[in-house]
């Protein structure tokens, strides 16, 4: 069968025709996108909790940046690095908060700030490393499972089952234990355990939702293959689910890192949760004396994962209209 | 003439959203006498089933009556609490809602659910005698009364639609409002069905109000007819009038827009345009830019709801020679 | 008539009723069984019936959104006819430029992330037509014939912005977009208020003859099949069972089920009072439905023949009027 051809020339006026092949349509595209981010923000900014959230978040930020910038300008590297620094003008360690040492000294001598700076930057390469795997795993699965059905989809959600029925932090000590893991490894892993376990389920799901939506049907008619619909009508459909699955990943992530870390399972060089660790070894942990050994990594912790939360509620208002107010 | 029963008296009300507030009742005024049955017409969105919630009071948290008064036997229903307008609401006036399916409740057997509705609004209740009526109810709608027993999944979708107009029975309303109660229905099962409700209605001498966007279904079940258009009421008068002398060009539009399978196949009009935003509805007739007689002053100037002779009452500048 | 553009020969869909992994289904719904029509080119032939008749699992196999059971669908394409039926891969692919279809809800039917253009577009860039600048002529080019202009106001535009008409103005030139011959019409005006509803009638008409498409419009209302098409065929539990002109079947149903059917629809004028036919039940799923006559259960004027005999074929009671019962 050959195309069929017809001309429609003279339903469209030269001045249109002129100003379609001015205006490139990635410019558009651009444009358009812009648009919608506006709007989203707006919807966001709504919301105070979300800010607030989003305040958390940008604090820490700026402390990971800074980090490298005072080593190189401010701090003397022998004194304040976090890992093989040692304060030598304190004659006690752990030494409480002095305007040398803003946040006192380790027991091993070693600036607290500095190293709570320095962790702030693991922490979100990790979480935002793992959170980047679950979701790429999640979507994929999820719209393969529920376009294909079948043994695919029984296979997919069979393992879920399985990784959701398995304790989350009892593996990774496991794991820890057998491995030694590092950063990269145990973002790797996180990202692996919760893309293939309940996200997959819940953008699974979602993706079920769009499949039985008519304009999947106008894709088939038109001819588009199995592949072409997983792309441009159902991943698309499922990125804003996705997107708020990720910020809920990067807090399950910094969370089990502080736990790991806290057993002393990571090979990993500073964390808050080894800060904490580093603490109980020395036999402060609940001393409220030395305080500046738990509290600033404790709260980062909680503060920086209740962020993430946060900013997850509020983009579900984003995402899902039924929540927002009217 | 009877004594009116309902008198809708520039009833107005709006909905707050985000993007601002939207008119969707705007100065409807109507009667309703004993024993009438109105059909309200008109398209989606122009305001037929918002008069509707204002008049039981079901208004959703953020919809506001924002002034006229709903004078049921001469009591004004606008002012009063959610606590008094429990005592007309159902056993005054009750309403068979469009999807038959969400308002019957799947774990409840359907006759126990009517007579839940019954001890809700009744005082002297007694099961014994709520049963015998759900059962007279029953043989009414034409349901079997053996079926009272049954779950609502074990019901097709008529006799669902049967049920629930049972239900608004139960107390023996004076008004009854149907909004949409066949749209979901096949045309065999929706005639059964507007055929028996029009025969209950008349038989028990109530008030129907009968909501719908399909005239031909109007036609059917109406002594009077009110179209709507955009929160405004823009004509009434009784359906054999308003089917053949339609005032105001909307209804002229929508009746000549209709296909009907008998008589001549005669040219379907065509309205341009689309219905207005109600967030920014236009000035002066609401119908103005859609309208082939719009003038300066219709885009100016409200245009009274007058009579036009033999209880025909229209709101239009430019009207059509009857 | 003059060679039919589309055939259906025997078509049939039976969707099992429980899935097992092991355990093929005892029990089928017989959707569609054995039906037959054709249409010529430049006709538009009405597909009328309740829910659950069938008539959108037909339309669905004549674009292949199902496979049939049983059956043949042949399609007139340089000349020749091909079986659409059982085309696979590459050939199903190019057969979609041919075939298209409509579909009943303008809110459900365009992907809500995807503008004007994308939507429109998409048939062309998964069929490899044309490249972006031809491709965005094109769109435009379309969107003046469904009357919204001037295209580039709408081109980049969401769905959400545009209005049920205006969006079913956009499905349908997406639909012909690659210069379909036939179209399969489901239901497209039944979600608009009737103010609306007259317009895409008529450029669906004046469509039609601008670019020579033929129609199977899909739908519950007479009234509007009326205005619509030359001709209908009435389904009833998966089966035709009667096919006639427009007016003919109107003015003179001979089927029983028709003539209940016709009684039913409610008249826009006071004036005129419908007799009554009435018929008992309500529409049964057909699941393994008897050998006989499927309206027997509900029929006021069957008798033993009926019940003794299989369902009756349709027969030509004269003037292109086919009618399937033995009592007529």
């Amino acid at each position: 069968m050959q195309e069929p051809r017809r001309h429609l020339d003279e339903f469209l006026s030269p001045e249109e025709r002129e100003r379609l092949r001015q205006q490139p349509l990635w410019k558009i595209r651009l444009r358009l996108f812009l648009r919608s981010l506006r709007t989203n923000w707006r919807l966001f900014a709504e919301n105070r909790i979300g800010l607030i959230g989003l305040a958390i978040i940008i604090f820490f930020a700026l402390l990971a940046i800074a980090h490298p910038i005072l080593m190189k300008y401010v701090w003397d590297p022998t004194v304040y690095d976090p890992v093989v620094g040692y304060a030598y003008e304190e004659t006690m360690q752990p030494a409480p908060p002095s305007s040398r040492h803003l946040l006192g000294t380790d027991p091993l001598g070693r600036d607290v700030l500095s190293q709570l700076m320095f962790s702030a930057r693991s922490e979100f390469i990790l979480g935002l490393v793992a959170a980047l795997i679950t979701v790429t795993i999640g979507t994929t699965i999820g719209a393969l499972s529920a376009y294909f059905g079948g043994p695919i989809d029984t296979f997919f959600m069979r393992l879920a089952d399985l990784i959701i029925m398995l304790p989350f932090v009892t593996i990774l000590i496991v794991l820890g234990a057998l491995f030694k893991l590092d950063l990269p490894k145990l973002a790797l892993v996180i990202g692996i355990l919760s893309g293939f376990g309940g996200t997959t389920i819940i953008i699974k799901s979602q993706a079920l939702t769009i499949k039985v939506r008519t304009y999947i049907e106008a894709a088939r008619v038109a001819g588009g293959s199995h592949w072409h619909i997983i792309r441009h009508h159902i991943i698309p459909n499922l990125l804003p689910l996705s997107f708020l699955y990720m910020m809920f990943t990067v807090t399950s992530a910094i969370f089990s890192e502080a736990a790991l870390s806290f057993f002393g399972l990571l090979n990993i060089r500073m964390s808050w949760g080894l800060m904490i660790h580093t603490a109980q070894t020395a036999g402060y942990l609940l001393n409220t004396k030395t305080w500046w050994l738990i509290v600033p990594a404790g709260l980062s912790i909680t503060l920086l994962c209740a962020a993430f939360y946060l900013v997850g509620r509020a983009l579900d208002e984003v995402v899902n209209p039924r929540l927002r107010k009217r | 003439m009877t004594e009116p029963i309902l008198y809708v008296d520039d009833l107005t009300m709006h909905y707050t959203t985000r993007a601002g507030d939207v008119s969707a009742v705007d100065n409807v005024s109507f009667t309703l006498t004993k024993g009438e049955s109105l059909g309200l017409v008109g398209e989606s969105g122009c305001g037929k089933t918002s008069v509707a919630i204002c008049l039981l009071k079901l208004l959703p948290d953020n919809a506001h009556i924002k002034g006229g008064h709903i004078y049921l036997d001469g009591v004004d229903l606008v002012p009063l609490s959610e606590e008094q307008v429990r005592r007309y609401r159902w056993r005054r006036i009750s309403m068979i809602f469009q999807a038959a399916m969400n308002s019957l409740n799947p774990v409840y057997k359907v006759g126990d659910q009517i007579i839940e509705a019954m001890e809700t609004h009744l005082e002297n209740f007694s099961y014994p005698a709520a049963r015998e009526k759900v059962a007279e109810l029953f043989r009414l709608v034409g349901l079997d009364p053996a079926l009272m027993d049954q779950y609502p999944h074990e019901y097709s979708g008529g006799m669902r639609q049967r049920a629930v107009i049972a239900m608004a029975l139960a107390c023996d309303p004076d008004i009854i409002i149907a909004d949409e109660p066949t749209t979901a229905l096949d045309v065999i099962v929706q005639d059964r069905i507007l055929k028996e409700l029009r025969a209950i209605q008349q038989k028990l001498n109530m008030g129907m109000i009968y909501i719908s966007h399909d005239i031909a279904v109007i036609a059917e079940v109406s002594d009077c007819v009110g179209v709507m258009y955009a929160g405004r009421l823009v004509e009434k008068a009784c359906t054999e009038e308003i089917f053949h002398h339609p005032i105001h060009p909307y209804t002229a539009g929508l009746m000549s827009a209709f296909p009907s399978i008998v008589g001549p196949k005669r040219e379907l009009t065509m309205l341009p345009g689309e219905p207005p935003d109600l967030l920014h509805p236009p000035p002066g007739c609401r119908f103005h830019p859609r309208c082939p007689y719009a003038t300066s002053i219709c885009m100016e100037q409200v245009p009274e709801f007058k009579e036009y002779g033999g209880d025909h009452f229209a709101a239009c500048w430019h009207p059509l020679e009857g | 008539m003059g060679e039919a553009l589309v055939r259906v020969a025997g078509l049939s869909k039976f969707f099992p009723l429980t899935r097992g992994l092991f355990r093929e289904s005892q029990e089928f719904i017989h959707a569609v069984e054995d039906v037959s029509f054709t249409i010529a080119p430049g006709e538009s032939l009405g597909l009328v019936g309740e829910s659950g008749s069938g008539k959108t699992t037909t339309g669905k196999l004549l674009v292949r959104l199902l496979d049939p059971t049983a059956g043949h669908i042949y399609l007139r394409a340089n000349g020749s006819e091909v079986d659409i039926a059982t085309l696979r891969g590459k050939d199903l692919k190019t057969f979609r430029r041919r075939v298209q279809m409509i579909f009943q809800d303008p809110y459900e039917s365009l992907n809500p992330r995807l503008t004007i253009f994308d939507t429109i577009a998409e048939p062309l860039i998964v069929q490899g037509i044309g490249d972006v600048l031809e491709r965005e002529e094109r769109v435009a080019e379309m969107l003046v014939m469904v009357g919204l202009t001037p295209p580039s106001s709408f081109m980049f535009r969401f769905p959400h912005e545009l209005s049920g008409g205006q969006r079913q103005r956009v499905a349908i030139a997406r639909a012909l977009i690659v210069g379909p011959t036939f179209v399969v019409a489901d239901e497209p005006t039944s979600m608009l208020d009737v103010s609306i509803r007259t317009g895409i009638m008529y450029l669906m008409q004046d469509l039609a003859q601008r670019l020579g498409v033929t129609y199977l419009y899909i739908t519950h209302d007479l009234a509007v099949a009326r205005y619509m098409c030359q001709r209908i065929a009435v389904m009833y539990l998966g089966k035709i069972v009667e096919q006639a002109e427009t007016e003919e079947l109107l003015q003179h149903p001979q089927h029983p089920y028709t003539r209940a059917l016709i009684s039913a629809v409610p008249i826009p004028d006071p004036r005129i009072k419908r007799q009554a036919i009435e018929i008992k039940g309500s529409i049964p799923t057909p699941i393994n439905p008897p050998p006989r006559c499927r309206f027997y259960d509900r029929c006021p004027i069957a008798d033993a023949f009926c019940e003794r005999n299989d369902h009756p074929p349709l027969r030509d009671v004269g003037g292109g009027h086919y009618v399937a019962c033995y009592k007529t």
